[in-house]
């Protein structure tokens, strides 16, 4: 019998042999796919069916394989591009809206894609189920499918098709009726692992690790995909999506992963391009939010102090290092339809605030203070901290004494909407390119207790709400219009909440790829021409 | 041996309060937390009221605090870590997934830190107060200083991103199929650099211990019999540093909770999957179950270690509990 031993020699070799072995991956690298585009992922959704929940976390991976009706676009009429529609109109009385459907398209598994998986998805899903469909489709009464490839929408009341048109690249994401139809929604597996017609097909998740994404072959659009595999990978790191972005380990940071300050640095290096477009029709506005049931906030008066306290362009200039554009109002400016800047303005002028908050009869003490209260910013963003911060130091200026209040998103949540335990807090809701989608619910009274992005200052403002009840079933395209820049000239005039500024996120990607940012969704659009050279 | 058979024995049973405090504590710290699974979900979905009530209800958070602790205190005692709420998966099957991860960090880094830290600490120890002492423990205390957090950053810019001899983050390489061999190394490549920054930062205060232990000891009787006997340099030191290494060991054992700790914070530097990075995902979703998993798994492992150290101190120096009774 052998006995078995080991001598110091072989020790030392086998541990050099360990320590070389940590250079020997490098040279493996060269084998992964060819057409394989590696993308920065922060955060890991755990539903990722779109139809149910509207939110760019979710497009961001599903959209590539999940599609809507329509997609935003630069060129196309109205901004849209067609997807899983051909053609869209709606009735002179606003109670229909006919779809004509892409005819050859199957899902994922081979099925048929049909009119009945768009009234299922419409009826049982985006109506019922869906954080933002539950507005725009509210009055959806039926889809009548009269054939294979046509969807008419009835409506209970009128609904402005332009709202309808407007909501499609966001809100009318399509999934398979023959999938979901038995079983509870909420509960169905391919909420995980979703099913579409999309581009790509899901391939599987890694929790805290990566999602990957694989060529779907069959695709409706001929010789699209252009890559093979999509791999999103989990750094929840800020500072890590900069260095992966450098090492070459991904190819692509969007949605600002990579961190403002880092960007001047970043554009520098040589195979890095900074792109500041394609988010265009995703617009985030950085707001505050007033809690209108604190007496001094009730006042007009002190509002309008606040509002002249903040220096927008400081703002824009030291937190956004120049990525932002001061706000005038509740539309950004990037709108193409509704926006305008006839609206009250309230420049940087704290002599003006001051006298202001005297007028209102709120002097200071002897410590140079009016009164104290809570600042509670989002914690979803750096700038939303960071601003916090900003706001605190301009609210000192005007004698009111800030205390800030740091949460994580559960407790920011819990405290804003829910509890109405604030003051001032800070937000950054999204502009989905209609007043109605989005935005008016920022300031209409009724919705009810601890839904997100929504009035939950107890400010109630009849006048207001009428104007925005009017404009929610006015069915002429131009007359809707003027209604919206009468609800900007109001809201600005009377601040429910303060706008501050809006800003559009930036993608960081190697030169390899192209075709990054050719729509005004990119980010959260399927991806299909997106390409890699290797 | 039946020695040791009774310190397992009586370790185990003092380990019960422990867990039960554990586990009590950690529920409570997480009931004072504001908001709860739903708003955390909430925040980034968006949805209303009815959508609210119906997750409460279907996430049985619309029951009160003490009828969850029972709830979870009962499946306990069948052996059931529950339900993660945020994964939709049994906690005991995501915690598994991830505690290998952490193990070989953990592991890596003290190995490293140790062997590491102990021969420094003989170097410096050999002569106290001389040159070679003196730049050794500077630069210890030095690295000691660090914060690993950012020592990992350092590394991750110069040794991943300038140079790329190593990988920049990740347990491995993603979605590679890799088996094997060829697996192992592409790991051990990957952890190169997060072992490095956590081993680096605890290696200085090994090293420390161990020199300061060794300064102590060079003042003892049985060394300056040694000397008069007439031992040369060499074979005095190897008594000394044998003498020194006992507070060692039982820092081995104090250090696997601190471990545990900084893995957190490395491995969300090096976006290593690991029970850190979970650990932060179940308090920012208000995964209660979740977390109550993971703090009974992290403690059942602390507690484990040090019983191992005390074993293993006992079965080093038999002067320790040689009358049975110090145990």
């Amino acid at each position: 019998m052998r006995v078995i031993s080991t001598t110091r020699r072989e020790l030392l070799q086998g541990a050099a042999m360990v320590a070389a072995a940590g250079f020997a991956p490098k040279l493996a690298f060269a084998q992964d796919a060819a057409r394989r585009l590696i993308v920065a992922a922060d955060s890991e959704p755990r539903n990722l069916n779109p139809a149910m929940i509207a939110s760019n976390g979710v497009f961001f991976v599903s959209s590539k394989i999940v599609e809507p009706l329509a997609e935003a676009s630069y060129d196309g009429p109205n901004g849209l591009a067609p997807r899983l529609a051909v053609g869209w109109s709606g009735s002179e009385d606003g109670l229909s809206a006919t779809f004509k459907l892409r005819s050859g398209v199957t899902w994922h598994d081979g099925k048929p894609f049909t009119s009945a998986d768009v009234a299922f998805s419409a009826m049982q899903i985006w109506k019922p189920l869906q954080n933002l469909g539950r507005i725009v489709f509210k009055d959806l009464e039926s889809v009548e499918t009269p054939d294979e490839t046509t969807a008419i929408f009835r409506f209970s009341k009128p609904t402005p098709f332009q709202l309808v048109r407007n909501a499609l690249p966001a809100l009318t994401s399509v999934v398979p009726k023959h999938i979901y139809e038995t079983g509870d929604i909420a509960e169905n597996p391919a909420n995980t692992a979703p099913i579409g017609t999309g581009p790509f097909r899901f391939g599987e998740h890694k929790p805290g690790e990566y999602y990957k994404l694989v060529r779907n072959e069959n695709y409706w659009q001929k010789d699209l995909p252009k890559l093979d595999e999509i791999l999103y990978r989990v750094l929840p790191d800020r500072a890590a999506a900069a260095n992966a972005i450098e090492a070459d380990e991904i190819q692509l940071a969007a949605f600002s992963a990579v961190p403002l300050a880092d960007l001047d640095r970043v554009s520098k290096i040589e195979g890095i391009a900074v792109v500041t477009t394609g988010y265009e029709a995703l617009t985030y506005q950085l707001i505050v939010e007033i809690n209108h049931r604190r007496k001094e906030l009730a006042d007009l008066k002190v509002r309008r102090a606040i509002a002249h306290a903040i220096d927008r362009d400081y703002v824009v200039r030291t937190i956004f290092l120049g990525h932002a554009t001061a706000s005038t109002g509740p539309v950004p400016r990037n709108d193409t339809q509704f926006y305008t800047s006839d609206v009250p303005s309230y420049p940087y002028d704290v002599a003006k605030a001051n006298a202001l908050l005297d007028e209102a009869g709120y002097r200071r003490d002897t410590n140079g203070r009016r009164f104290s209260l809570r600042l509670l910013p989002a914690p979803y963003f750096n700038e939303t901290k960071q601003f916090g911060d900003y706001l605190r130091q301009a609210l000192a200026e005007i004698g009111i004494d800030a205390q800030l209040v740091s949460n994580d998103a559960a407790g920011h949540q819990k405290a804003v909407y829910t509890d109405h335990d604030f003051d001032l807090a800070i937000a950054p809701p999204v502009f989905r390119g209609d007043p109605a989608i989005s935005t008016t619910i920022l300031v209409r009274s009724g919705t009810p207790d601890g839904v997100p992005f929504s009035n939950q200052g107890g400010y109630v403002n009849s006048e207001l709400d009428n104007l925005i009840d009017r404009a929610a079933v006015t069915l002429d395209e131009q007359a809707r219009i003027a209604l919206y820049q009468e609800f900007q000239r109001r809201v600005v005039d009377d601040l429910p909440l303060i706008n501050v500024v809006e800003w559009n996120f930036i993608t960081v990607s190697r030169w390899s790829v192209k075709n990054v940012s050719n729509n005004p969704r990119w980010a959260v659009s399927n991806w299909a021409d997106t390409a890699i050279d290797s | 041996m039946q020695r040791a058979l009774r310190l397992v024995a009586r370790r185990l049973l003092g380990a019960i309060p422990v867990l039960a405090i554990v586990v009590a504590g950690t529920f409570l710290l997480l009931e004072l937390a504001p908001g709860d699974a739903v708003d955390a979900y909430i925040a980034s979905t968006g949805g209303d009221a009815t959508m609210i009530t119906a997750l409460r209800e279907s996430w049985g958070l619309n029951q009160s605090a003490a009828a969850r602790f029972g709830l979870f205190v009962s499946r306990l005692a069948h052996g059931d870590l529950g339900w993660s709420i945020s994964f939709s998966r049994p906690v005991l099957d995501v915690i598994m997934e991830r505690l290998p991860r952490t193990l070989l960090l953990m592991g890596s880094a003290t190995a490293l830190s140790f062997a590491l830290g102990t021969l420094l600490g003989i170097i410096a120890g050999a002569r106290p107060g001389s040159i070679r002492d003196r730049i050794l423990s500077a630069g210890s205390l030095a690295l000691y200083a660090m914060p690993s957090f950012w020592l990992g950053l350092v590394l991750s810019v110069v040794f991943a991103v300038n140079l790329r001899w190593f990988p920049l983050s990740g347990f491995e390489t993603i979605a590679s199929s890799k088996t094997g061999i060829s697996r192992a190394l592409d790991i051990a490549s990957h952890l190169a650099l997060p072992v490095t920054a956590l081993g680096l930062v605890y290696m200085a205060l090994y090293m420390r211990v161990m020199r300061a232990s060794m300064a102590e000891i060079w003042r003892e009787d049985f060394v300056r019999a040694l000397i008069a006997r007439g031992f040369g340099h060499f074979r005095i030191v190897r008594h000394v540093a044998r003498n020194a290494l006992l507070p060692l060991v039982t820092m081995l054992g104090v250090q696997a909770a601190v471990m545990l700790g900084g893995s957190v914070v490395i491995e969300s530097v090096f976006a290593v999957p690991g029970l850190g990075r979970l650990t932060q995902e179940a308090v920012a979703q208000r995964d209660t179950p979740l977390l109550l998993g993971i703090i009974l798994v992290s403690a059942v492992f602390v507690i484990a270690v040090n019983l191992i150290v005390d074993l293993l101190y006992a079965w080093l120096d038999p002067r320790i509990g040689a009358s049975g009774e110090t145990l």
